[in-house]
This record gives C-alpha cells, structure tokens and sequence, in this order.
C-alpha cells in the first residue's frame, strides 16, 4: 500500500510538469487551432533561462524563475510573431509542421548552449525531505505542486475575471466575430504563445531542477504532454491538468508494477506508457475525455 | 444516346498530328499526356541510367538511398498529401518493413533469429507486414480527424521505438542492431560487385541500378493509384469529409486503404533502405525519421509523384550537401566535439528546420512548385507575365 501510495504521489510530481506543458499546448490550440510542436524548445530554453540566470548571472533562484518565465513568454511571442504570423489563414496542417520547423531550430542552439553535460539549476532547500504516514517527498517536488497549482489558480482567474481572458475566450470561440466586436485578434495570438511560452518556462525550469537536470535529450518529455491534451481533450483546460496529472500518475504506476505484472512489455516500458494509455483513451472516446466533440457542416 | 458517340476505349489516342487535342477524358488522365511529358520522362529514365558512369561510388550512395527513400515518400504521400490524413507514424512502417526483411532474410546461423529467404521473399513480405499493421491502425485513424490524428500517429512511433529496442532476438536490440538481408535477385548478387549484363561494375553501381529499377516500378505505382477512381476518392476525403461520404465515398473503406497502400510503401522501402545501409539499430525509427519523411513531401510537393522523388532525393542528400557548404565556410566546423560557431550536424538539422519553415511560407507546393514555375515561363516565353 505504501509503494502504491509513493508511487501515486511521485506520479502527482512528474505530472505537474506534464500538466504545465499541457495547459500551454491546449491555450495555443484554443487561440489559434494549431498544435504547437515547438513546446518542448520552449521548454528547454526555459529551463535554460533559469539555468544560465541562476548560475551565471548570480540572481537567487524565485528572482531567476521571474525572468525566465518573462523571457520564455519573450521568446514565444517572437516565435509566433516570425514563423506563424505571415501563415495566418493557412491549413492548421502546415503551422503544425512550421512549429516543428521551429523546434528544431531553436533546440540546435539550445543544444549548443548545453553541450554534452547536464545543466542542474540547484533549488534552495531542494534536497530536504518531508515524510508523512510513510510516504517521503522532495521540497522541490512540493515547491513543483504548489507553484502549478498556483498557476492553475491564476489561469483560471485570469479567464474568469481580466478583460484580455475575456477576449482569449472570445477569440477561441470564433475568430471573425471577436474581430468585429473590436478585440485585436493577433494580439490575442501572441498573448496565447507568451503564456505557453512562460508556462514552459515554468516546466522547464522544475525539470532541470530535478535530480537528471536538462540534457540534449531531455525534450522528449515534453512530447508526454501530447497524450495527455490528447486524454484531456484538445481544447479543454481542465482536461490539460487532469490528463497532465493522469499521465504522471500512469507512468510512475507502471514504472512501479509493470516489471513484475507484466514483464513482456520489456524494460523501461513506462516511458511509452503514455502513450499506450492515449490510445486506450481514443477507442472509447474520440475526443478525449473532456474536449468538445466537433460538429462539421457540409 | 446516338451510335455517333465513339465509346472512350476506341479514342484513348490523341488523333494524328494534333497531341495535345483531347476527345475523352481517358486521355487527360493519361499517365503521360502530352508529347514533352513523353519525351522528357523518357530523357530523364535514359540519363538516370547513365548516372552510374559519371559519379564515384560515394555519391552513387546517396543516390541510391535518395531512390529507395522517394519509394518511402510516395507511400507518406499518398496518405498524407492525396487522402489529407496527417501521419507522423512513418517511421514505424519503414522500422516495420526493414525488420521484417531482416528476420525473413537473415542469416540462419547468426545471432539473431533469420530465416535466410531470398529477396523475392522478403521485400513483398516487409510491404505486407507493414500494410497489414496500417490495415490495424487505420480503424483509429478513421475515428480521429486532424491532428488528433498526427498525435496518435506520433504516439505510434513511441511505442513502435519501444517494441523495436526491446524485441532484441529480432532487432538487436539499441546499440548492437542488426545487418540487413542480402540483396540478391535473379542470381545477382548487388551487395558484391560483379559483372552485370557483360559490364563490370561496383557494388555501388549495381545497387544504383536496382534501387533505380524498384523506383520505377513504385512510382509507376503509385502515379496509377493516384490518376484511378481510388486516388480520385483519396482527393475528395482530403478536400472535404463530409461531402465526399455524401457523394458515396465510403470513408471508412478509403481512409483504411490509404494507410494500408501507404505502409505497404513504406514496408518495402524500409525493407530495401537498410539492406543498402547494412547494420542498422532500433534508434533510426524514432520521431525524426518521420519528420524527415514529412519533410520530404513539404519540400518536394504534396500530392505530387515526381514532388516526392525530387523531396526525397533532396532531403536524402541534405547532409552531403550541407558536409559541401561546410567546407566552403570555415565557420562551420567539421568536428563533431566544440569548435567553431557551429559544426555541421547543427547546421545541418538547422538547415532541416528553416527548409521545412521556408518553404511552407514562401512556396507551399515545394520544389514542385518551383519546377511548374519554371515550366510555365518557358512554356509562355517570351509573353511570360
């Protein structure tokens, strides 16, 4: 009971930062209709900001975490401004295929920047441990949980009660009608990207706080918060956390159980796991969990 | 109806001395329907088998996986740019068939498991396996539209990575990986050279020709699913769903087919691709082969036969290309480890990226695109406005 308790928690961790990413590829979806292939960039240089800014620049790691999500919103925003603007009105198709167009660009220098070693951004108190009723977490993995859920609060906020959330809304809803009612649509593209673009930031910056850091080959993860929009449902924020959470939770299980239940599957078969689960999901409900069934005029 | 009307199998020719007068619509949809059509297809055949003789052996081999790869982008092509259903699952058919051709034509007393059939075997068997399994993940795909559809799809390519690292009596597992089956048909043998048809050649040159031959065979192929009522069908479920289930397009049935004909391309090119490369590991048929696949029908032109062959031999060569640039600016530097601003790996997945962004905003119908460009200045010069 224990392990599974431990393994559910780890998996809550693991699938904040999924959650992250996953709200940031579902307010691109909801603005513009276009999956954004170029996140996990988003996410690394995120990470890096922080990185470079904590160990380089000197600035504590909060104040470092600031910046960083201001630049990873910068650095989304000119990603929209440069590759997906000029493409407005095109088929979705293609600005999927130009962010992965992006992602590839910008992780070359990301990679660059990285080189060979891992870069660790060291969290303040990150190794202290809390245990309760057995169970044992990271300060850094409670800091991870508060930090998303406050971000979660704020999103939901921010969609509630600011004008510019309004507006976001409008603009999801459908984009000519937000045009005539005076809401300047490309604004509203770019606002989208800033916040996936800080959220990743955010991602990123717990994911190389974590005890592997950011490595060449770290971006892979934030593909897992494919399946978990996918779970959730594309254009459904809550569905972005509960499938980012479901996701982690999923993996950290099988990790756990999967070598002794179902020893077939081969080694390491929780990293795929997500994967699996998106398809079981998809058989049953084709639009994922929460997400609005599309209706289509002929 | 009147007995004048001539019935369309009677005037699939053009009458004499007037090519280009079409009198049914068997001769618009022609493989080849105009006389330069003719005479450059013919041309380029021609001098495409000459290509042996004029370059040395190290660029015979991209060539010849340039080839075999377009037989690959044809496959993507007809899912993705005919039938419009995004696939990002590629690379998964391709490991599929070149797995398939490594257990079925490997060798019995090796390591790992092989059967040591011929390639008459093996190559069909590798497009068969792979349509098949597209034939399994088709009924997904009908139910999912878009890019739901591309998730899932890139979905596949993790967990097909995962079952090819972890069936290690079959792949080798990461790392060690596995040779691939010999290429020997009609008694020749073109992993060895040898004398072909009483002229002495390389293995390159040998390899080139077959991979040439396997091309033709394949685009003549896929161009006739394309021009037929089921490449016509493919067209209407891409440019609207709704409609063309209600003009009595079963979609079903076609959306399953198209990723059945597109695996079964891959399958064999897969098969044929790693038989020419050698030891190959499960790592190859990861998310960037499919990238690089989708790259090849961005680049060269969707929906189009000859847009794949021109994107694939394209993107094949990219590395080589971008090896020439290289040297040419010191800037980029050789080495694998530092050095220089960039070395040429970076610069080459770079150049990948700003191709596939740059031709997406500036020429959307690829080097196709360019080419009909071309095609219609001279075709209207010197009023070409």
């Amino acid at each position: 009971m224990t392990t599974f308790a431990q393994a559910v928690l780890n998996g809550f961790a693991q699938g904040a930062i999924y959650a992250l990413l996953a709200l940031g590829y579902v307010m691109i979806y909801k603005a513009t209709h276009v999956i954004s292939f170029a996140q996990p960039a988003l996410m690394v240089c995120g990470g890096l900001f922080t990185y470079h800014l904590t160990t380089q620049v000197g600035l504590p790691f909060w104040p470092g975490l600031a910046v960083a999500v201001l630049l990873g919103a910068l650095l989304g925003m000119a990603v929209e401004r440069l590759a997906l603007r000029p493409m407005v009105g095109k088929p979705v198709f293609t600005l999927a295929i130009i962010t992965i167009g992006v992602d590839i660009v910008l992780r070359i220098f990301a990679n660059r920047y990285m080189g060979p070693d891992p870069r660790i951004v060291t969290f303040p108190n990150g190794s202290r441990r809390y245990e309760f009723l057995g169970l044992s977490i990271s300060h850094q993995r409670v800091a991870l949980m508060v930090v998303t859920l406050l971000t979660v609060i704020a999103l939901v906020l921010f969609f509630r009660y600011a004008k510019a959330g309004l507006a976001m809304r409008a603009t999801a809803l459908n984009q000519e009608t937000a045009l005539a009612q005076g809401i300047r649509v490309g604004a509203i593209f770019a606002l989208a990207w800033a916040i996936a673009g800080g959220l990743a930031a955010i991602a990123g910056t717990f994911v190389a706080a974590g005890s592997a850091g950011m490595e060449q080959n770290t971006w892979i993860i934030a593909l897992k918060a494919l399946p978990a929009i996918i779970i959730g449902g594309l254009d459904s924020l809550p569905g972005a956390v509960i499938g980012g959470l479901a996701v982690g939770i999923v993996e950290s299980l099988t990790a756990v159980y999967q070598p002794s239940v179902a020893p077939f599957l081969g080694a390491n078969f929780a990293l795929v796991a997500p994967y699996a689960l998106m398809f079981l999901v998809l058989l049953v409900r084709p639009y994922g969990l929460f997400g609005t069934k599309e209706v289509e005029r002929v | 109806m009147t007995a004048t009307v001539t019935s369309p199998r009677r005037t699939t020719r053009p009458p004499r001395g007037r090519p280009r007068l079409r009198t049914a619509y068997r001769q618009d949809m022609a493989l080849l329907n105009t006389p330069a059509k003719r005479r450059s297809t013919l041309l380029l055949v021609l001098a495409a088998f000459g290509v042996p003789f004029f370059f040395t052996d190290d660029l015979l081999l991209v060539f010849t996986l340039g080839l075999i790869a377009s037989v690959g982008a044809i496959g993507l092509n007809l899912v993705t740019g005919y039938a419009g259903q995004v696939s990002l699952g590629h690379a998964f058919f391709l490991g599929l068939g070149a797995y398939t051709a490594a257990v079925l034509g490997g060798d019995p007393e090796g390591r790992l498991i092989g059967y040591g059939l011929p390639m008459w075997v093996w190559l069909p068997a590798a497009g068969i396996v792979a349509a098949i399994a597209g034939l399994i993940v088709g009924p997904i795909a009908v139910r999912l539209r878009g890019l739901y559809l591309a998730i899932v799809t890139l979905g596949l390519v993790f967990l097909g990575e995962h079952v090819f690292r972890e069936a290690r009596t079959l792949t080798g597992g990461p790392g060690v990986g596995r040779r691939g089956p010999d290429l020997e048909l009609f008694g020749i043998r073109f992993s060895e050279g040898g004398s072909l048809f009483g002229l002495g050649l390389s293995r390159d040159q040998q390899q080139f020709f077959l991979a040439l031959v396997f091309l033709i065979v394949f685009a003549i192929l896929g161009r006739n699913i394309a021009r037929s009522g089921v490449g016509r069908a493919f067209s209407a479920v891409r440019d609207r769903d709704v409609a063309a289930a209600v003009i009595g397009i079963n979609l079903t049935v076609y959306k399953v087919m198209a990723f059945a004909m597109s695996s079964f391309f891959a399958g064999v090119a897969g098969a044929m691709y790693y038989a020419v490369v050698g030891v190959f590991e499960p790592a190859a048929f990861g998310l960037l082969l499919s990238i690089q696949y989708l790259a090849m029908v961005l680049i060269g032109g969707v929906a189009t036969i000859s847009g794949s062959i021109m994107g694939a031999m394209f993107i094949t060569a990219l590395p080589r290309i971008a090896q020439e640039i290289a040297h040419l600016f010191p800037v980029i530097s050789t080495s694998t480890v530092g050095g220089g601003i960039i070395n040429v790996f970076q610069f080459e997945a770079i150049l990948y990226g700003l191709l596939i962004i740059g031709f997406l905003i500036f020429e959307p119908r690829g080097l196709y695109g360019i080419w009909m460009r071309i095609r219609n200045y001279w075709k209207g010069w010197p009023f070409s406005y």
